[in-house]
């Protein structure tokens, strides 16, 4: 692995100056991407900024109910939490669905967040990728793109986002706070992540320096339901084929109120808008769920081998709306 | 992304780590690059840890930091400075043999053996964690991140699951 200097800092205007604008230094926080991707080198600080010392591995429930989660909260305290378990049950499964038992020790919620593709090509310093190497090309345009995304593609990136815990923020809502050279500021989750267009280096929306403190979750959906399912080529440990998490309330037999994101399918966390549109005050029904699956994926774009992720999240889709449905109603009969 | 500059040669320079290892005292003299599983192994020769993929895809290098499982390939030894490390060398204590260990003898959970160090160290951690339901499945997926190329895993999943009950039954006994 090649050589960088390394600091820890003990809080976060202490990280944010040793960081400095200098796009060279990296945070480091669990290191189960960063360090992954400079032995690969495809990522190569100068300098690291150990971020574990701050004091930011707290979850707390805000007065107006919504619950805060410190930057380096680990995947697996997060995912064992019992405000999570009880108020957001899709993100715990989400957690869960992810990586390994020792690699969820290891990952924060922030360093989650930041992970990039697994895309082989990016992964790969010897391949053309636009956006390892800005205007190199896309060697997975035409190469062995079973792994790619369908959904928020562009002729420079087709490269998936990777992540299972995001697809779950992505569905309930969140706002991250960032503290950087230039302040505080706050931004909404789904704004976070940039779709590739015609930059697909420009992952997200944060400025050089910039430390994400707190992922602060919307407040729950009252008496939801909710389910995460995940497709993979084996049964764990390994990434999403396709992945959907639907979060739903129903009354009645009718859907008050849809959350869907998939995961495995698209270039950033996705959030079908489309779907939950079909899903509004429509009878919780498998004809609803296959309407939904529709309006999700009629936007999708296949390249050669992963035209079969179109049904597969269609499938997915339908199986975790139907999951989430029955969910909500032992819900509502337990009440 | 990131240019190499000038900072990371200077950066080569060693720095002094201080870890607890197998509950003794260890000082290293290491560059910031060198991640635990490196410096367990050549620094002091703690050989048991095991190196597959080097990149966090199949465990044979999981040890125990503050008592969790982690990937010791993913880890710097400098980001580890007053931490108490185990690895499998640590786990016999006084000339007996961990739950786990002797329930692999009996259970012949291996084959050729290289991935054994980073599964016994996973069901070590797993032993006691009551968030870990006690069914097949639930074992199974905790044990996920430990690949065998032999495909032991059935003897695997035996060996810690009588582990799991032996030592439950220890803990009932004792209260
Ligand atoms: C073999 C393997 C399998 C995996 N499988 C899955 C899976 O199935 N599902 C899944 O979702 N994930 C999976 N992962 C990815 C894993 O979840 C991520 O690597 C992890 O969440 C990253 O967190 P970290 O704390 O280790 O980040 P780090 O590696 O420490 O950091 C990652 C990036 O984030 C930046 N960063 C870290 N913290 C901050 C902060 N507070 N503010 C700003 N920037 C920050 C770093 O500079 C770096 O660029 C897998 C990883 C591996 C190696
Ligand atoms: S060597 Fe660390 S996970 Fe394979
Ligand atoms: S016993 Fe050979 S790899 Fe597991």
């Amino acid at each position: 692995m090649r050589s960088f200097a390394y600091c820890t800092a003990d809080d976060v205007s202490q990280a944010v100056t040793k960081h400095g604008a200098d796009d060279r230094v990296a945070y480091v926080a669990g290191g189960t991407t960063l360090l992954d991707l400079v032995k690969l080198d495809v990522m190569r600080p100068a300098q690291l900024v150990d971020i574990n010392r701050l004091p930011l591995d707290e979850v707390e429930t805000l007065d107006d109910g919504r619950l805060r989660i410190g930057a380096t909260v680990t995947n697996t305290d997060l995912a064992h939490h019992p405000e999570v378990k009880a108020h957001y049950p899709l993100l715990s499964q989400a957690l869960l669905a992810g990586a390994s038992t020792q690699l969820r020790n290891m990952a924060t919620t922030a360093g989650n967040v930041m992970q990039r593709t697994r895309c082989p090509y990016y992964r790969d310093a010897s391949a053309a990728c636009n956006r390892r190497e800005p205007g190199s090309g896309c060697d997975a345009m035409h190469g062995i793109n079973r792994m790619h995304a369908v959904l928020g593609v562009s002729d420079q990136c087709i490269a998936t986002h990777p992540s299972d815990m995001c697809i779950a923020m992505a569905a309930i809502g969140a706002t991250l706070t960032l503290e950087g050279p230039d302040g505080k500021r706050e931004i909404a989750f789904n704004d976070f992540h940039r779709l590739p267009g015609d930059q697909p280096e420009k992952e997200h929306e944060l400025r050089p320096g910039e430390l994400i403190t707190h992922i602060t979750l919307d407040t729950p959906i009252e008496g939801a339901g909710a389910y995460y399912l995940k497709l993979r080529d084996r049964a764990s440990y390994e990434f999403a084929l396709a992945s959907a998490g639907a979060i739903v309330a129903v009354e009645d037999g009718v859907i008050r109120e849809a959350r869907l994101a998939l995961g495995g399918v698209a270039t950033k966390p996705w959030r079908s808008h489309e779907a939950e549109l079909a899903l509004h005050d429509q009878p919780a029904a498998v004809s609803t769920f296959e309407m939904a699956a529709e309006a999700a994926m009629q936007d999708a774009v296949p390249h050669e081998y992963n035209a079969f992720k179109i049904p597969l999240a269609r499938q997915a889709i339908v199986r975790a709306l139907r999951e989430a449905c029955r969910d909500a109603e032992n819900a509502n009969q337990q009440r | 992304m990131m240019e190499p500059s000038e900072t990371a040669a200077q950066s080569a320079e060693t720095v002094t780590v201080n870890l607890i290892v197998n509950g003794e005292p260890r000082q290293l003299q290491v560059t910031p690059n060198v991640v635990l599983l490196d410096a367990l192994r050549d620094e002091l020769r703690l050989t048991g840890t095991k190196k597959g993929c080097d990149h966090g895809q199949c465990g044979a290098c999981t040890v125990h930091v503050d008592g969790m499982a982690i990937n010791s390939c993913l880890r710097l030894a400098v980001m580890c400075e007053g931490q108490h490390i185990t690895t499998v060398e640590g786990l016999a204590r006084d000339g007996q043999l961990h739950p786990v260990q002797r329930a692999f003898l009996e259970h012949d959970a291996y084959q050729c053996g290289y991935c054994t160090p980073g599964q016994m160290m996973s069901a070590a951690a797993l032993l006691e964690d009551e968030r870990i339901a006690a069914d097949d499945a639930s074992v199974r997926e905790a044990m996920s991140g430990n690949l065998c190329r032999c495909g032991a895993y059935k003897n695997i999943l035996e060996a810690v699951q009588d582990a799991r009950r032996e030592v439950a039954a220890g803990t009932e006994e004792r209260s």
